[in-house]
C-alpha cells in the first residue's frame, strides 16, 4: 500500500449496508424483537392508559348531561333488552322475575364488552392511521388502549348492575369476590381479539361493515338473554354444549353465578374455569404474537 | 450526481470526523390505493374487483403509485439537509419513510437512534383540554410523566395560550385555529430528537409566534444530530440548510450543497 497525499477516509468504497454496520446504524422501522417489543409496550404503559382515558372522556364531553352518559347508556340499554325479551318475547321460560332480570341485564354488559371490544379493535388501526404515520410507539398500544378503554366502561355498567342485583334482592356475598377474577379474564380475551381484528381490519377495513352482523350472530348464539340448556332442551345435545363452550357464554355464565344466588353452579358446564382461563391465555398471547408479526406493515397504503 | 454528493459532503469539513446518521440505500417506496383504477365507484365495479382475485394487483384494481424510486444518500452528523421538489414529488413520503412511519417496497433506511417527526397533530383530541392535550401529546411521543411535569410550564408559556386568559383549561375545540396550532407546535417542539424531520408548516401562528418558533427550531437543531427540513420557500431552506436534496417525481434529481441546488432548481422552475 502506497500513503496518499490525502488521507483515504476509511468509509470509502463500504456498500451502505457496511458503512451502517461500521457505526451502529440499524434499519429503520424494523420489527423489534418480541421481548424488545413487550419491554417498548411496557415504556409506555402511561400513554396507553391516558390515550384510553381520554377516548372515553372525549365520547359524551359535548352531550349536556355529561359523563352521566357513561351510567344512562348502559341502563338505558338493559331497558331496552328488558322490553323486548323480558316483557314481549317473555323469553323468561320458567326463571322467574328476580332472577331472569339481572340475568339479562349481566348477559348484556358483559356481551357488549366483548363486543365492543372487537369493533374497536378492527378500527384500532385502520381508523388511527394518521396516528401510526406521525409518532413511533409499538403499535399495539393502540388496540390495547382501546379493550381498556372498554373495561372502564365496563366498571360503569357494574354499578347499575349491582344496583339492578341488589334491587332484585339478590345481596353482596362472598361469591361476588369472583367478578374480579372473571373480569381479568375476560379483559385477557377481548385484548386477545382485539389485537386480530386490528391486523385483519389494517389489511381489509371492509370488516368494519362485517362485523357487526358477525357480533349479532355470536350475542343471539351465547344465551344473551336465554339460558341455553333451557330454550334448545328439545334440540341435539352436542348444540347447547358448542355454545356453552363459547368463551361469551363462559364469561356471561360465571358472572352471573357470581352475582345471582339462584343462579348456581348446575347452570355451568364443567371445568368452566379452567376453559374460561384457557380461552383468555389462548387469544392473549396468540393475538400478541399474531399483531406483532405484522408490526412493521402497520401504516402502509 | 455522485460528484454533486462528493462536494456536499466535504462542506463538514474533516472527512475523518463525519459520522454518518441516515443512510437511504436504493429506497423505493409505493402506496397502494383500493378501488382507484377506474374512477368508479359503483358496486359492480367493486364486485368484478373482487372477483378478479388472485390475479396480480393491477386486475384487481388495486392502483399503485409509487412514490419514492430508488433514492440513496448518506446524511452525517451535523448537517441540516433541506428537501425540496415541486408538489407531489415524494418528499413528505420520504421524510416518513426515513422516520421509519412508511414501509418501504424495497431498499432500506439505516438511522443512528429514533428518527422524529415534528408534529403530534394526530395525537391530540379537540374534546379534551389544552391540558389533558399537553400530557397526552407528550406521553405520544414518548416522554415520560416527569419530563412532562417537568417541561408543562415551558410548553403552556411558549405557546402563548394563557396569555389572554385561562384558555390551558378549555377544550382545544374552543380555541381559534391560530391558538391551537400554536399549541401543537409548542408541544412537538418540547422534546430533544437525535435525527430531527419538520415538514414545512412552520409558518402557523402570528408573526410574534413564527419568531419563536424559528429560534426553536435553531435551537433543536444544534441539539439534534442531523436535520431534515421540508419546504417550499426557499428563503428558510437557504437559512437553516447546508445540504439540499432536490426530488423530482420520486427519484433524486440532485444532491449538493444549498446555494448550487437551490440555483438549479430556480432555473427548473422559471424563476
Amino acid at each position: 500500500m502506497v500513503a496518499v497525499s490525502a488521507p483515504v477516509s476509511p468509509d470509502e468504497g463500504l456498500t451502505a449496508a457496511q458503512l451502517a454496520d461500521r457505526h451502529g446504524l440499524t434499519v429503520s422501522g424494523a420489527r423489534p424483537s418480541l421481548v424488545e417489543y413487550v419491554r417498548q409496550l411496557w415504556d409506555r404503559r402511561h400513554f396507553i392508559l391516558a390515550f384510553s382515558r381520554a377516548k372515553l372522556t372525549a365520547q359524551y364531553s359535548q352531550a349536556k348531561l355529561g359523563q352521566l352518559w357513561q351510567v344512562a347508556t348502559p341502563l338505558l340499554n338493559a331497558a331496552v333488552y328488558f322490553f323486548i325479551f323480558g316483557v314481549i318475547l317473555n323469553a323468561s321460560r320458567g326463571m322467574p322475575k328476580d332472577v331472569y332480570i339481572p340475568f339479562l341485564v349481566t348477559g348484556v354488559f358483559v356481551f357488549t364488552f366483548t363486543q365492543s371490544s372487537v369493533m374497536a379493535g378492527v378500527r384500532a388501526i385502520s381508523g388511527n392511521l394518521g396516528l401510526v404515520r406521525a409518532l413511533h410507539f409499538p403499535r399495539a398500544s393502540l388496540p390495547i388502549s382501546f379493550a381498556l378503554q372498554q373495561l372502564q366502561q365496563l366498571l360503569f355498567s357494574m354499578v347499575v348492575l349491582f344496583a339492578v342485583a341488589i334491587g332484585f334482592g339478590h345481596y353482596p356475598d362472598m361469591s361476588w369476590a369472583l367478578i374480579v377474577p372473571v373480569l381479568i379474564l375476560q379483559f385477557l380475551f377481548n385484548t386477545g381479539l382485539a389485537l386480530i381484528m386490528a391486523r385483519a381490519g389494517a389489511k381489509t377495513p371492509d370488516l368494519a361493515q362485517l362485523m357487526p352482523f358477525v357480533m349479532r350472530t355470536w350475542m343471539y348464539a351465547s344465551g344473551v338473554m336465554f339460558s341455553i340448556p333451557i330454550m334448545l332442551a328439545d334440540k341435539p345435545q352436542w348444540l347447547a354444549t358448542v355454545l356453552q363452550w363459547n368463551p361469551a357464554a363462559i364469561y356471561m355464565d360465571l358472572m352471573r353465578f357470581a352475582l345471582i344466588d339462584e343462579y348456581g353452579a348446575e347452570n355451568l358446564p364443567d371445568h368452566v374455569w379452567a376453559a374460561a382461563g384457557g380461552w383468555a391465555a389462548l387469544f392473549a398471547l396468540g393475538g400478541f404474537v399474531y399483531f406483532w408479526k405484522a408490526e412493521e406493515r402497520y401504516g402502509r397504503g | 450526481m455522485a460528484e454533486d454528493t462528493r462536494d456536499a459532503q466535504s462542506l463538514t469539513g474533516t472527512d475523518d470526523a463525519r459520522i454518518p446518521t441516515v443512510i437511504a440505500d436504493e429506497l423505493h417506496i409505493v402506496y397502494r390505493v383500493n378501488g382507484a383504477k377506474t374512477g368508479k365507484g359503483s358496486a359492480t365495479a367493486a364486485l368484478s374487483r373482487i372477483l378478479k382475485r388472485g390475479s396480480d394487483d393491477a386486475a384487481r384494481g388495486v392502483r399503485k403509485v409509487h412514490a419514492v424510486k430508488g433514492v440513496s444518500f448518506v446524511a452525517y452528523k451535523g448537517e441540516a439537509v433541506g428537501l425540496i421538489g415541486s408538489n407531489g414529488s415524494g418528499k413528505s413520503t420520504l421524510l416518513r419513510a426515513i422516520a421509519g412511519l412508511l414501509p418501504a417496497e424495497s431498499g432500506r433506511v439505516y438511522t443512528h437512534g429514533q428518527p422524529s417527526l415534528l408534529g403530534v397533530n394526530a395525537a391530540l383530541m379537540n374534546d379534551l383540554t389544552g391540558e389533558r392535550n399537553v400530557i397526552l401529546g407528550g406521553l405520544a411521543m414518548g416522554m415520560s410523566r416527569e419530563q412532562i411535569r417537568e417541561r408543562y410550564q415551558e410548553i403552556v408559556d411558549f405557546s402563548g395560550i394563557n396569555e389572554k386568559g385561562d384558555f390551558i383549561t378549555l377544550p382545544m375545540r374552543t380555541y381559534s385555529s391560530g391558538m391551537a396550532a400554536r399549541l401543537r407546535f409548542s408541544i412537538a417542539a418540547a422534546k430533544d430528537h437525535d435525527v430531527l424531520m419538520i415538514d414545512e408548516a412552520l409558518a402557523t401562528g402570528d408573526r410574534k409566534f413564527q419568531k419563536r418558533s424559528e429560534e426553536r427550531i435553531r435551537e433543536l437543531r444544534k441539539e439534534a444530530g442531523t436535520v431534515f427540513l421540508v419546504s417550499h420557500n426557499n428563503k428558510s431552506i437557504r437559512d437553516t440548510c447546508n445540504r439540499v436534496l432536490w426530488l423530482e417525481r420520486g427519484e433524486l434529481r440532485m444532491d449538493g450543497p444549498t446555494d448550487e441546488v437551490i440555483k438549479e432548481y430556480e432555473k427548473f422552475t422559471g424563476k
